[in-house]
């Protein structure tokens, strides 16, 4: 096993935060290095192979079987609930949109930073990505996964769920294409589909790596396989990364548009809280918010019990922590335009809603939770102290997490139990049975990911070395440096030569 | 000239291996460029580098043309568009037409979510098996994996592989080339 260098042979010395290295500094002079640790390509491959390969660790076991009796309260429920009726949900009356579909929209919007993360910020070269890209697409898969069982159970009598899509059928009868219900189950199939292929044909070169470090027959056959006989091969790595952009490009508006359809569902309608404008680029914001989230969530503990602070550095989660704090604003912003389109617009209905109901009704609190989350926790993340701070940043995401999810209850169930006709008004209250379904989806969530840690490459590999300095020919500083710009070295002063600074931005920007 | 008879195992050996080309065993990335510039300038054409990631003007240094796979993906792409819209035009208007509050039962605006969806997966479809069709993946023999050296491919070595069936190959010349490359090492790749 390569024994992994601790000391830095930067030309600048990174300044410390704690025990780990600080690379978190945004003077535009220096390029901050993404991968600490004085790394070269073997040792990135020990770093993150190695994961899967060395004994199983108890405390991994005990993690496992923990999601796993989790999984098991999910089936259990399910079964149940598929054995006895939807009516053991606590929607059975006027409110019914409750706990199924909030559910569904916080899964879903969850998926999103895996897919922001590898497809908007390739096509914007954030190089930083390719450190925590991996393990957010399969959140992505697993978050879609939790979220595609709740509308199917939601129907009611799921094994007739095949009626949503345009099969043909004994009734003789086509779905309804213009309802959004229906734009939802092509959005949302079609967004699972294409991570799961962007995951996948982003694992094959990694897949490759463990298949040629594995020493076991059985190892060495199902990477084999799933490799698909992958052999670096540069004419090979043309189309792959011709088809990588191409996907990229695809997934963006994809992963824009699946947020906006979910919210069409609402939007669409009448009910005062969902008739509005401003749903799409919100849902949107708010799954951006979520997703990175519970990738910071996800992150924080694994780049520390897997041994990856140098790949996933401190510039990393600062980054992240960025993300949510911008698209946090936009959420916030939202909220605001909401309350004041309802007390302009002078609708008695909407202003019951608004200005009534939601920060005074029956369910006021869940209203407070999604506020605090949402809108007031993530001001922590304007300070770079609190940001550089691992557990302020975990609370941050924590709450967010848990504000997303009032948020989608906000939403569906305050403006359901109390619409037009007081006639209809009713209380909603979760069952058990609710309430065990959402917690048993954390547990196929957890069941995924833990299985994912242990069994495939968790940080993409290839794409690792592509932003170290050695896998670049020729620097354009002449001869080969390790880091492209020296401040020690060169300390200009005065202002850069012409043609020089163009040269700059071309290296900053890697076009 | 010896005869074998059915019931005779086929002995490997009978099959002497055969020689699928060289390997040169490169450390870093600007050597295997240039090396690569050598080798596409000598005039072969069935030969490769592999490495474990892209490498930034490999393309130009091995003179590879541009994949016409962007062309499939738009084919691909226009189909999904097309098709979604005929779906949706025969089920929703000709074969089951189902009145929803006097709206048309060809109505496009309704029609364009599902229309957008059907462009990005039947274009993402293309792109990824029509990258591996390209690739001709999977192919889970290679003559390559016999070799215990180019295992360090996917890690952090560079290859530069000259396949046997080269029109220019030739036992001596082309070790002779390779060796002026100063790799780390050549080997002969037996199939």
């Amino acid at each position: 096993m390569a024994t992994i260098r601790t000391d830095t042979p930067l030309p600048f010395t990174l300044p410390k935060l704690g025990e780990e290295y600080d690379n978190t500094s945004d003077d535009p002079r220096v390029r901050q290095p993404l991968v600490l640790g004085g790394k070269h390509f073997n040792e990135v491959t020990e770093n993150v192979a190695s994961i899967s390969e060395r004994k199983i660790h108890p405390a991994w076991v005990v993690c496992l079987l923990l999601s796993l009796g989790l999984l098991t309260v999910f089936g259990t429920m399910l079964g149940y609930l598929v054995l006895t009726g939807v009516g053991v949900w606590g929607n059975n009356n006027t409110v019914n949109w409750a706990f199924g579909i909030v559910n569904f929209v916080f899964w879903v919007g969850i998926g999103h930073a895996g897919t922001l993360i590898s497809a908007i910020l390739f096509l914007f070269r954030q190089k930083w990505r390719t450190g925590i890209n991996r393990f957010a697409e399969a959140m992505t898969i697993f978050a879609v996964m939790c979220a595609g069982v709740f509308p199917a159970v939601h129907v009611g009598r799921p094994w007739l769920a095949y009626w949503l899509f345009p099969l043909p059928n004994q009734m003789e009868t086509w779905p309804q294409f213009r309802s959004p219900l229906m734009w939802d189950v092509f959005a949302v199939s079609t967004y699972a589909t294409v991570s799961l292929l962007f995951w996948y044909i982003g694992m094959i070169p990694d897949l490759a790596t463990l298949r040629d470090r594995s020493t076991s027959r059985v190892r060495q056959i199902a990477y084999g396989l799933f490799s698909l006989g992958w052999t670096g091969s540069s004419r090979h790595w043309h189309r792959f990364e011709r088809a990588y952009l191409l996907l990229a490009g695809l997934a963006t508006p994809l992963v824009l548009s699946v947020h906006s359809v979910v919210s069409f569902d609402f939007a669409t309608s009448q009910i005062p809280g969902w008739h509005t404008t401003i749903f799409p680029p919100y849902f949107v914001a708010g799954a951006i918010y979520g997703g990175f989230a519970m990738v910071l969530c996800l992150a924080i503990p694994a780049r520390q019990y897997f041994g990856l602070k140098e790949i996933i550095t401190r510039r990393h989660i600062d980054n992240m922590a960025k993300v949510m704090l911008g698209t946090g604003l936009i959420v916030a912003y939202s909220y605001t335009m909401e309350f004041f389109i309802a007390g302009y617009s002078g609708n008695t209905f909407e202003q019951f809603h608004f200005l009534h109901n939601r920060p005074f009704g029956p369910m006021k609190i869940c209203f407070y939770l999604m506020m605090f989350g949402n809108v007031v926790a993530p001001q922590l993340l304007w300070f770079k102290k609190l940001r550089n701070h691992l557990g302020v940043v975990m609370f941050c995401a924590i709450a967010a997490n848990m504000g997303m999810w009032f948020e989608r209850f906000v939403i569906i169930v305050i403006s359901l139990h109390r619409d037009f006709l007081p006639s209809s008004w009713a209380m909603f209250y979760p069952t058990p049975v609710d309430i065990a379904t959402l917690c048993g989806s954390f547990g196929l969530f957890f069941t995924m990911f833990l299985l994912f840690c242990r069994f495939l490459p968790m940080v993409a590999m290839a794409e690792v070395k592509t932003v170290m300095p050695e896998s670049h020919a020729h620097s354009p500083h002449g001869e080969h440096h390790r880091w492209d710009y020296q401040p020690d070295q060169h300390s200009k002063t005065g202002p850069y030569k012409k043609g020089e600074r163009l040269r700059e931005v071309r290296d900053w920007t890697g076009i | 000239m010896t005869t074998q008879t059915l019931d005779t195992p086929v002995r490997t050996d009978d099959f002497p291996p055969e020689l699928a080309g060289y390997l040169a065993e490169f450390d870093d990335v600007n050597t295997v460029m240039s090396a690569a510039e050598v080798v596409r300038d000598a005039g072969y054409t069935r030969w490769d580098v592999h490495s474990p990631f892209p490498i930034h003007g490999m393309d130009e240094a091995m003179g590879i043309r541009p994949t016409i796979l962007p062309w499939l993906v738009l084919a691909g792409g226009l189909a999904g568009l097309g098709g979604a819209l005929l779906m949706e035009w025969w089920m929703n208007a000709y074969d089951y037409g189902y009145m929803v509050s006097g709206k048309p039962l060809f109505s496009l605006p309704a029609f364009i979510p599902i229309m957008f969806e059907a462009t990005v997966l039947i274009a993402s479809l293309t792109a990824v098996f029509g990258m591996l069709f390209l690739n001709k993946l999977p192919m889970l023999y290679n003559p390559l994996f016999k070799s215990d050296r180019f295992r360090r491919v996917t890690n952090d070595r560079f290859f530069v592989v000259i396949d046997a069936t080269d029109p220019k190959f030739d036992e001596v010349e082309t070790e002779n080339l390779l060796r002026s490359l100063n790799p780390l090492a050549i080997e002969q790749v037996e199939d």
